[in-house]
């Protein structure tokens, strides 16, 4: 334990510190993740240091990370076979550190957006989501809006989000339920020829790689 | 080593959604449950989650498949496009077969 607040852990007043116990500003969902991480250290199933190495790996990730990626498959062909083949190996080759126990880390499947088909990825039952790729999830990918309406209305919901696409392009929604993740990856904008990497890279946000929307036009990225 | 169950199903294979829904955890939607799909691929085998959730080993592991829906055949008020498709990721043991391609060509 290191100790906190500038002074040693000794209170002497035979209270509980603050924060330990029933700590109110925790919520519902604080007080029970913590419950269930003292479970499985007090039964010897992962350490504290884990969960926590596994956490701050996690919070390094964001979805610039997979914007890099789609970006560099984008402009090298042969790395986008590769990416789509093997997304962790295409990482590592990018530079990426992997997870530590890559068997157990669920396998990142891309799904690739063309001219006849777009993809939309939910996750129905809970909020499976490419974390490797993109680091957390958004709020509303949770929502059980979003998981309910995705399925049932997908193009309803790619229209609150500004995207209305044609009725001959298929909309192909993948219920991520069991041990892939999927990433989309969005179809390039025309008139980028010219673009660096770099620039390509602010076009592809988040939400184009869950689907709900396409990649930034040219002039509406925030770079320009 | 468990082992695991071998695949019985190939892509192009159309097949029901079991609705016998079992006691306590799973990962087959009810929306697709009793639905008829086809098969688009299969993954591998892996563990099955409705032993894993429950402190169990999940083997024998289960092969897993990428079936597809029509949407419009899914929701019958579907507002989106006639083309539009459902994919998602099955467990074997929750499907049947629905024919045999092989008597029935």
């Amino acid at each position: 334990m290191s100790t906190h607040d500038g002074h040693d852990h000794d209170h002497g007043d035979g209270e509980p510190h603050p924060g330990m116990v029933g700590d109110a500003s925790l919520g519902y969902y604080g007080t029970r993740y913590r419950a269930i991480e003292a479970l499985l250290i007090e039964k010897g199933v992962c350490t504290l240091a884990e969960i926590n190495a596994t956490a701050a790996r996690q919070e390094t990730r964001t979805p610039m990370d997979g914007a890099r990626m789609i970006a560099h498959a984008w402009v090298d062909p042969e790395f986008k076979q590769r990416f789509i083949s093997d997304p962790l190996a295409a990482m590592g080759e990018l530079g990426y550190r992997l997870p530590d126990n890559v068997v157990d880390t669920p396998k990142i499947t891309v799904l690739e957006n063309d001219e006849d088909v777009h993809h939309l990825v939910v996750c129905t039952l809970c909020s499976c989501y490419p974390g490797t790729l993109l680091g957390a999830p958004p709020d509303w990918y949770k929502s059980l809006a979003y998981r309910s309406r995705a399925v049932k209305d997908p193009r309803g919901v790619m229209h609150e989000f500004g995207l209305d696409l044609a009725d001959e392009v298929e909309v192909r929604v993948q219920d991520s339920t069991a041990d892939l993740r999927y990433i989309v990856m969005p179809k390039r904008p025309a008139g980028t020829e010219d673009m660096s990497q770099e620039q390509l890279a602010q076009l592809i946000t988040r939400d184009s790689m869950i689907g709900v929307s396409e990649a930034l036009e040219p002039d509406r990225s925030p770079a320009a | 080593m468990n082992g695991a169950t071998l695949p019985k199903y190939g892509p192009g294979d159309r097949v029901r959604v079991s609705s016998e829904e079992p006691e306590g955890h799973c990962r087959t939607p009810r929306y697709v449950q009793g639905r008829q799909g086809t098969v688009r691929k299969l993954h591998g085998s892996f563990r099955n989650p409705e032993s894993l959730a429950y402190g169990g080993t999940g083997l024998p592991r289960q092969p897993l498949y990428l079936v597809e829906f029509g949407q419009p055949e899914l929701w019958k008020d579907y507002k989106g496009a006639a083309g539009d498709r459902l994919w998602i990721d099955l467990y074997q043991h929750w499907l049947e077969p629905l024919n045999d391609r092989r008597i029935s060509q």
